[in-house]
């Protein structure tokens, strides 16, 4: 065998480190450790600005938790659907397969809906009426930076999931594929539950 | 393709993890609606549940029990830094 055919085949057989079966899903859990990293430095910027501030907006008087306590059991039930469609792929069954992974899109169609009419109630309502504006208080812009941010990976995972979706119903994925959405889908709604804490609750 | 067979292990049970964060997440907002609770004991106990939730979402819908452990230390690392980066900025926060 000639030296490059010998080492193509040797690096086709390499195994991925700590994750053997997949080298996406090692590249899934290190590029979601670094979105933690973003993610963990918007609420540690937002926990320290507050923290220095004097007077900082009670959010259980000025956010609307009921509806967000809503959104948080939603992504829950989400990621729930999420793991029962790969389960159902890594057993063959593809209709459950798709049944649970659009109940999924579904959920995260539902939280970004509510998440629009949050924002338009404060935008146009609540904030003015307590006198918030961008200009005038951080509370504003920590709270918009941080809820949008992860709105935008709500909705890329809603697209990622439907990518996953159509092309496994072609035939061309399979639940390797869905594992590794599941992962990202996941993190989204472990994000939010850290932020439905930190913003909302605390 | 073949599909790629996850190293065995038993399903977890996915509906008792989902019960333990509705319950959870029930307990959370009760607190935070809770009207006489010292501010102390109201985060100790929010930042417990949450944290709590994030472990459960992680260690089984994630599968991260089932995963080799330095995994597990690649997940944590983000945390570890972020509570670095609180105490590193502290003393910047009154200017």
């Amino acid at each position: 065998m000639s030296e490059a055919a010998a080492i193509d085949s040797a690096a086709e057989a390499a195994e991925a480190p700590l994750t053997p079966e997949s080298w996406g899903k090692l590249g899934m859990w290190i590029f979601l450790a670094a979105d933690a990293m973003s993610f963990g430095c918007l609420i540690v910027g937002y926990a320290l600005l507050r923290h220095a501030s004097e007077k900082w907006p009670p959010p259980a008087q000025t956010l609307g938790i009921n509806l967000t306590a809503f959104m948080t059991l939603l992504l829950i039930i989400s990621s729930v659907t999420m793991v029962l469609s790969l389960s159902a792929i890594q057993n063959g069954d593809l209709r459950r397969f798709k049944k649970f992974l659009l109940l999924t899109i579904l959920g995260g169609l539902l939280f970004l809906g509510c998440q629009a009419y949050e924002w338009t109630h404060l935008i146009t309502d609540r904030l003015p009426e307590l006198g918030i504006s961008f200009s005038t208080h951080l509370f504003a812009t920590t709270f918009f930076v941080l809820t949008g941010f992860h709105g935008m990976h709500v909705t890329g995972g809603v697209l990622y999931n439907s990518c996953v979706l159509a092309a496994c119903l072609r035939g061309r994925y399979g639940a390797k594929h869905v594992e590794i959405a599941g992962l990202y889908w996941h993190f989204v709604d472990l994000v939010w539950i850290l932020i439905f804490t930190f913003v909302y609750l605390i | 393709m073949t599909t790629a067979q996850a190293h065995a292990h038993p399903q977890p049970n996915y509906m008792g993890v989902f019960w333990w964060l509705l319950a959870l997440t029930i307990g959370e907002v009760a607190v935070a609606y809770a009207p006489f609770l010292p501010k102390l004991t109201m985060i100790i106990l929010l930042v417990g549940m949450a944290f709590t939730k994030a472990a459960l979402v992680a260690l089984y819908f994630m599968h991260l029990k089932f995963e080799r452990s330095t995994l597990t230390l690649v997940a944590l690392t983000p945390l570890i830094l972020c509570v670095f980066l609180s105490l590193m900025l502290l003393p910047d926060i009154h200017p």
